[in-house]
């Protein structure tokens, strides 16, 4: 059942009222932690950050557009295994669904956790948000947020939000134990709070916040993003299939390509301990190189980068999430994220399949049934 | 279309069911045509994506992967895994330009040594029609 509750907010200071609520939250004896996106004295990036002292939680900043991982490694890493104590951990949309996909690979766990999901406004790329962040940072963090939620294009000069935000159909946490919320909600005075499961519900009671009901326009709001954004990223899919629908054209798209494997790092859901390309299987002796070139006149190096990117494809496309750090992560601006999406909506539409959305759900290839895709089996098909 | 096209097919056959057929087509003097390459796995279940996915890059004109029918797999379950992988590769390589006719799952029993014989025959024809696959033609890396 969903609880729903509300937080005032005072001064147009939303920055100040989730920390108020995050030092809230902390303050109850069976929260240990809180991990969340902060703005480090030091750094102008924001990083996650796990927090004890609620002094600390002055740094704390969900809203800047900033997006430099996708914290459900983070969380993965802080849940393998007990920790001793239970986190709460502030989320983005799109880090909840990877999450949920890495705890169905076992390699996370929800007992100790209280995921705390905000409704997401977008982020920039990483160089973009280094580049756009002042040093005026909380003030620079509300004016983005009240602009965004004004439905107004928020003021980044020529910086536009990371194509990922934009074509991204899944803004609210729908995953989450505790949702904040800002879409459709008056913002300048009030921020939504709502418990979505048992968890969430237990902590939002103890927390004596005001009883609210959800506004009528919240629904209206959050339909409209959904239908701008798939009409977003409808477009972007069908360039990017005129861009790669053969090999020449894929290479092409590829080319900047040198196989750093960065966008493998920064993928959430990329979930091998040890990835193949970086073994033995891919450390070849020097003269089957020579072999090669000899037999085909020449072989670029480093050899195997479709392949790299195609078995990528077919490791982790059924659990994309579309949080777009592959593109993020790449020296070369190659625009990994529009392809990958591209193919995993495919592959998640074949398995009738949604990566983050249903913790019940197997993954597609975690299980197989007798009675299933006959369709593809045989040689007149 | 040039008529002289021989094509390179990959076949990565189980050794319990499919590949035991192939011996069998052999014993019993069957013929089928040479474009075939078998490689014999232990299961069709063991037959990785990424095999797929480099014997099209390196130009192989088609790749089946054949094994036991459903019921009958020697490690319970393999083929189903198999059908898993060959759906989801069907999803993606087809995007990049591979007609999805270049990649074909099957199941021939031990028994099916004519089955095989006459699969193998019809296969290598219909990727005759088809025609060099793209990345025969050029460096992919």
């Amino acid at each position: 059942m969903v609880i729903t509750a509300k937080i005032d907010v005072k001064d147009h200071d939303l920055l100040d009222a989730l920390r108020g609520l995050f030092k809230n939250i902390l303050a109850k004896e069976d929260v240990n932690a809180i991990l969340a996106p902060c703005r480090l004295p030091t750094k102008k990036m924001v990083m996650p950050t796990l927090l004890t002292d609620p002094v600390s939680l002055n740094s704390v900043d969900p809203l800047s557009p900033a997006f430099p991982m996708n914290n459900a490694k983070i969380v993965s890493r802080l849940t393998r295994k007990p920790s001793g104590g239970t986190i709460a951990a502030v989320m983005r949309p799109c880090e909840i669904r990877a999450f949920v996909e890495l705890v169905k690979l076992k390699q996370a766990r929800t007992d100790k956790l209280i995921r705390i999901g905000i409704d997401c406004l977008g982020a920039m790329g990483n160089r973009d948000y280094l580049n756009w962040a002042g040093e005026n940072g909380d003030g620079a963090a509300n004016t983005f947020a009240a602009q965004v939620l004004s439905g107004k294009t928020p003021d980044m000069g020529s910086v536009e939000p990371a194509q990922a935000c934009q074509s991204c159909e899944l803004p609210v946490a729908e995953g989450a134990d505790i949702s904040i919320g800002f879409f459709g909600v008056d913002t300048r005075q009030q921020i939504l709070v709502q418990a979505l499961t048992d968890k969430g519900g237990h902590l939002l009671e103890s927390l004596d916040l005001s009883a609210a009901e959800e506004p009528a326009s919240r629904r209206k709001e959050i339909e409209r993003l959904i239908s701008e954004r798939t009409t977003f990223r409808d477009n972007m899919f069908a360039e990017t299939a005129g861009k790669t629908d053969s090999v020449e054209k894929l290479s092409a798209y590829l080319a900047g390509c040198v196989n750093c494997y960065n966008c493998r790092v920064a993928c959430p859901v990329c979930y091998c301990r040890e990835c193949v390309f970086v073994t033995d299987v891919f450390d070849h002796e020097p003269n089957q190189y020579l072999r090669w070139a000899r037999k085909k006149g020449a072989v670029k190096m480093p050899t195997d980068t479709l392949l790299y990117h195609i078995t990528r494809l077919a490791h982790m496309s059924t659990a994309c999430v579309g949080c777009g750090q592959c593109t993020n992560a790449c020296p070369n601006d190659i625009a990994i994220m529009p392809l990958f999406r591209m193919i995993a909506y495919n592959t998640q539409r074949a398995f009738n399949y949604e990566a983050g959305k249903n913790p019940e759900e197997m993954p597609p290839l975690s299980e197989f049934k007798e009675d299933e895709f006959a369709e593809i089996v045989g040689i007149h098909n | 279309m040039d008529d002289n096209f021989e094509p390179t097919i990959l076949a990565f056959f189980c050794n319990w069911c499919t590949y035991t057929a192939a011996d069998l087509a052999g014993t019993s003097r069957l013929s089928y045509p040479p474009n075939i390459k078998i490689i014999r796995v232990m299961c069709s279940g063991m037959v990785d994506p990424k095999y797929v996915i480099k014997a099209l890059l390196e130009g192989a004109d088609g790749v089946l992967v054949s094994g036991c029918n459903p019921g009958d797999c020697h490690y319970i379950n393999g083929n189903f895994k198999a059908r898993r992988r060959i759906k989801l590769l069907k999803e993606i390589l087809p995007s990049f330009g591979f007609e999805p006719e270049r990649l074909r799952l099957t199941w021939i029993a031990a028994s099916d040594g004519v089955l095989l014989a006459e699969t193998l025959q019809e296969l290598v024809a219909q990727i005759k029609t088809l025609g060099p696959s793209q990345a025969r033609m050029q460096l992919v890396g």
